[in-house]
């Protein structure tokens, strides 16, 4: 059924490699991205998550509905700073070439709309990375990888029992809400907005308790089989790094090395068309 | 003889000494002066009803208590030669390997081997070691190929399969099981009690059972039983003995359906007839005693069948193209019948009532209620005709008062306060809760919530009830007040109802009809008697024909249906009569 952005074990190169390496890469590129704002730099980090995210075989309706959100975020984002301040492209490309008046105050010019863009394939260049690892890496793999690098075993497991257990809660959520819906509590698009707000309780409370009930039965499951007994602990799922995760952490890292100084280089972090 | 082979022989490997325990919250101890000892290599079960502290003694032996739950212990209890108190829940789990009811909490691995390796992982050990201790639990367990599966891919009694490896993989020698067979289908219970018995004899381990499900674990020998009453140990017999008196009936423990049977017909039950089995016990002494019996009771009187009201036509769907959940399901419902809908786990039990209330659109078919087709009707809409009961009340309170979660329904549906108060306070009286309107949701007991869940449905004067399990994991006793109840308000109140179960003796002795779903098809309409005396359709339906059955045929009794249908109606004579005193 729908369950979106988790683990979907595919066999492709992506998928084979360690939990590390993919944490390492994920790491480095929202690093470099954050910092950069060079349209070159950006330009070419789009095509390389691009290409990364077809080639895990990730299809599009795992993350569809996330990446929409994303958008609405982003369109936010961009509306928010052209309000707000309208002549931060000016001042960052020290040129004005306005295209068009709109209003006092408010003149559109392509500096903005080129810092705007910037703004708008960084997004592009970050969220393609950010899916292809949440769908490609095994969550229990990932938690072996984080108590690898210095995580203590107890934070690095919660990550992998909260993904195991969140679609037994999925389930639960929608169990409950048919059921409430029965009632005649109404929580589709039918109602209006602020009846849904309040009736939320009615889903919250016994979605709460069932949890409760559940967290019970795993703490006592967990501790009678032994968790938390020793200061470290081994994964059935870990996996020795291969040539591959060697070859994709050195070239992750030399990439972002490189995208950095190409940035930096004149000392500033963006690329100027205008003078 | 050796003194020491005698000596380890002779050694209980579970002993309680005049233990007792009380929680730290509660006043009286809830076992009390508890004398038991288990040896090596035995099959014991412990039976009673809920609240007989048989859970707790259970919580005793694998160190939950008083490592995770705290109180006052007096007396004394080894395991293997330790205390648990001092030992602790880490020092006993390298012991005791307990196997918990719910099988879905439990199951805490995201694949099958990672499940399996959790104890293993826990103590550090190298990675290959893991896997070839993983390899070899998934074989006695037989889940070797289901290695890499999620839980989500696997049948209830699977992951229980697991459950269990997870606990071998540590060569424990106790195996404790906590209402093992609570969250099952009868076959695959069934399955679970034959496994067990396989594992003790091929691990030579010690098996410890907590059930109240008595004729289901008797599947498989057993060597002593023990009937706990409050807090006490009420009897500890072999099968065979205990079997042949009436103290499992005094204790709220339901017998074997062909033992009641056998005793109905006036027999007196001799342990050296081995009434443990069905199958094996010699049924010579008590032939002609079952076969007048049969002939001097009176067929049950049939029901008279009201105006058909609920009516599924050539039913699909399919959540994916391709693979339908149900396909071509077809049935009548007549008003005031009480049906049951049975079948195995994923035999799209809950895909149908789903559909009946709209939370899911057929993909064909049609459904009709009281003539009229359905499909128009919102899900808000449906709820005022057809009420839908979950499993458990917990999935349906949201309220923290009795009042205002019975008149949720009634207020969002801008029902006026007055008129409101008037009806959720006659819902009250006929669920039994008008004594304890005034009280918050926390402060009732699980057979009570259950109620307040059916009150907060039966507010909106539905026409049809529809329960998912509704006696899951109750005793008897628990069991007997909620359909006694449901069946009350049938007979009163003139409510259909249909219930999603996999208890057949709920079935057999509630339900006029039963359906039977296999596969997402419909494989028969017809009385429960007759389909729990049909050999094929049970098999395929993963149901279990019941004892009395084996009884009839074992007797010569050439109509098994209709003797199991005079049990039924005998039982339930002598219920009433009992009630009436």
């Amino acid at each position: 059924m729908n369950r979106m952005i988790s683990y979907v074990k595919k066999d492709t190169w992506i998928h084979r490699l360690s939990g590390v390496t993919k944490l390492f890469f994920f790491l480095l590129w929202c690093i470099t991205s954050a910092l950069t704002y060079d349209t070159r730099i950006l330009l070419v980090m789009i095509a390389v998550t691009i290409a990364v995210f077809v080639m895990s075989k990730t299809a599009w309706r795992q993350v569809a509905p996330v990446f929409r959100v994303v958008l609405f975020f982003m369109v936010l984002n961009v509306a928010a700073i052209f309000l707000l301040s309208p002549y931060q492209g000016c001042e960052i490309y020290h040129h004005r070439a306005v295209l068009a008046p709109l209003f006092p105050g408010h003149d559109l010019t392509a500096e903005e709309l080129f810092y705007l863009f910037n703004v708008v394939i960084k997004y592009f260049a970050i969220t393609p990375a950010i899916f292809a690892f949440l769908v490609t890496t095994d969550p229990s793999e990932f938690a072996a990888s984080l108590n690898g690098i210095g995580i203590p075993y107890t934070a690095a497991y919660s990550v992998a029992i909260a993904l195991r257990y969140i679609p037994d809660v999925q389930d639960d959520y929608h169990r409950i809400r048919n059921a409430q819906e029965a009632r005649g509590i109404e929580m589709s698009s039918k109602a209006k907005l602020t009846d849904r707000i309040r009736r939320t309780s009615s889903i919250i409370f016994p979605l709460l308790f069932s949890a409760m009930d559940r967290i019970d039965v795993v703490s006592n499951a967990m501790e009678l089989r032994g968790f938390g007994k020793k200061k470290r602990r081994t994964w059935y799922a870990h996996r020795k790094l291969a040539a591959a995760d060697i070859l994709v952490m050195a070239g992750t890292a030399a990439f972002c090395t490189f995208a950095l100084v190409f940035t930096f280089h004149d000392g500033d972090r963006f690329y100027n068309p205008f003078v | 003889m050796e003194p020491t082979n005698n000596k380890t022989k002779d050694n209980p490997i579970i002993s309680f000494q005049d233990f007792s325990f009380r929680y730290r919250s509660q006043k009286e101890p809830t076992v009390r002066h508890i004398n038991l000892d288990i040896y090596p290599g035995e099959k014991v079960l412990i039976t009673g009803p809920s609240g007989c502290g048989k859970s707790t003694l259970a919580h005793c032996i694998n160190g939950l208590i008083p490592g995770s739950f705290s109180g006052e212990i007096k007396g004394k209890l080894l395991v293997d030669g330790e205390e648990p108190k001092k030992a602790g829940v880490f020092g006993m789990s390298k012991k005791v390997g307990t196997v918990l009811q719910d099988t879905d909490g439990q199951f805490i691995g995201l694949t099958v081997a990672e499940d399996l390796a959790f104890a293993l992982e826990n103590d550090a050990l190298p990675q290959e070691e893991i896997f070839q201790k993983v390899d070899r639990a998934a074989d006695i367990v037989e889940m070797r190929d289901f290695l890499d599966h999620a839980p989500g891919e696997l049948s209830g009694g699977q992951k229980q399969r697991v459950s269990m490896g997870g606990v071998l993989v540590d060569d424990v020698k106790i195996l404790l099981f906590d209402e093992p067979l609570a969250n099952l289908d009868p076959a695959t219970g069934k399955r679970t009690i034959d496994l067990i018995e396989r594992i003790r004899q091929k691990q030579d381990v010690t098996v410890v059972i907590i059930e109240h499900r008595l004729e289901d674990v008797l599947y498989r020998d057993v060597d002593r039983i023990v009937v706990m009453h409050e807090g006490e140990i009420a009897a500890d017999e072999s099968p065979d003995r205990l079997l042949c008196t009436d103290l499992l009936e005094k204790e709220g423990v339901r017998e074997p359906l062909y033992i009641a049977a056998l005793k109905h017909a006036g027999a007196v039950l001799k342990p050296e007839d081995h009434p443990q089995h069905i199958e094996t016990m010699n049924l010579l002494p008590y032939r002609e005693q079952v076969r007048s019996w049969f002939a001097r009771t009176k067929e049950p009187a049939a029901k008279a069948l009201g105006e058909p009201v609920l009516e599924v036509q050539d039913l699909t769907f399919s959540y994916t193209q391709g693979t339908p959940v149900l396909s071509h399901v077809s049935f009548g419902i007549r008003e005031g019948e009480m049906v049951s809908i049975v079948g195995k786990n994923g035999a799209g039990k809950s895909t149908l009532s789903a559909l009946i209330c709209g939370f899911l659109q057929p993909d064909a078919g049609k459904i009709l209620l009281e003539g009229r087709d359905m499909a128009p009707l919102s899900v808000k809409e449906r709820g005022e005709r057809i009420g839908l009961v979950m499993q458990s009340p917990n999935q349906m309170i949201s309220k923290p008062m009795i009042m205002d979660e019975v008149g949720l329904g009634l207020s969002v549906r801008g029902v006026p306060e007055k008129e409101r108060t008037e009806r959720v306070l006659k819902t009250l009286k006929i669920c039994g809760l008008y004594p304890y309107r005034n009280w918050p949701v926390s402060a009732l007991s699980f057979g009570q919530k259950k109620r307040v869940s059916i009150a907060s449905i039966l507010v909106m004067n539905p026409k049809i009830l529809i329960l998912d399990e509704p006696t899951a994991g109750q005793d008897y006793r628990h069991y007997t007040e909620i359909m006694e109840f449901l069946k009350k308000l049938n007979e009163q109140m003139g409510l259909t109802i249909l219930m999603i179960t996999h208890d057949m003796h709920l079935m057999l002795e509630y339900t006029d009809r039963a359906l039977v779903l296999a596969d997402g098809t419909l494989l028969a309409d017809e009385k429960p008697a007759a389909v729990l005396s049909d050999e094929g359709l049970s098999e395929r339906a993963y149901l279990k024909k019941t004892s009395l059955y084996d009884l009839a045929v074992r007797c010569g009794i050439d109509d098994p249906t209709a003797f199991s249908e005079r049990f039924i109606a005998c039982e339930r004579a002598l219920r009433e009569g009992g009630q009436n005193q």
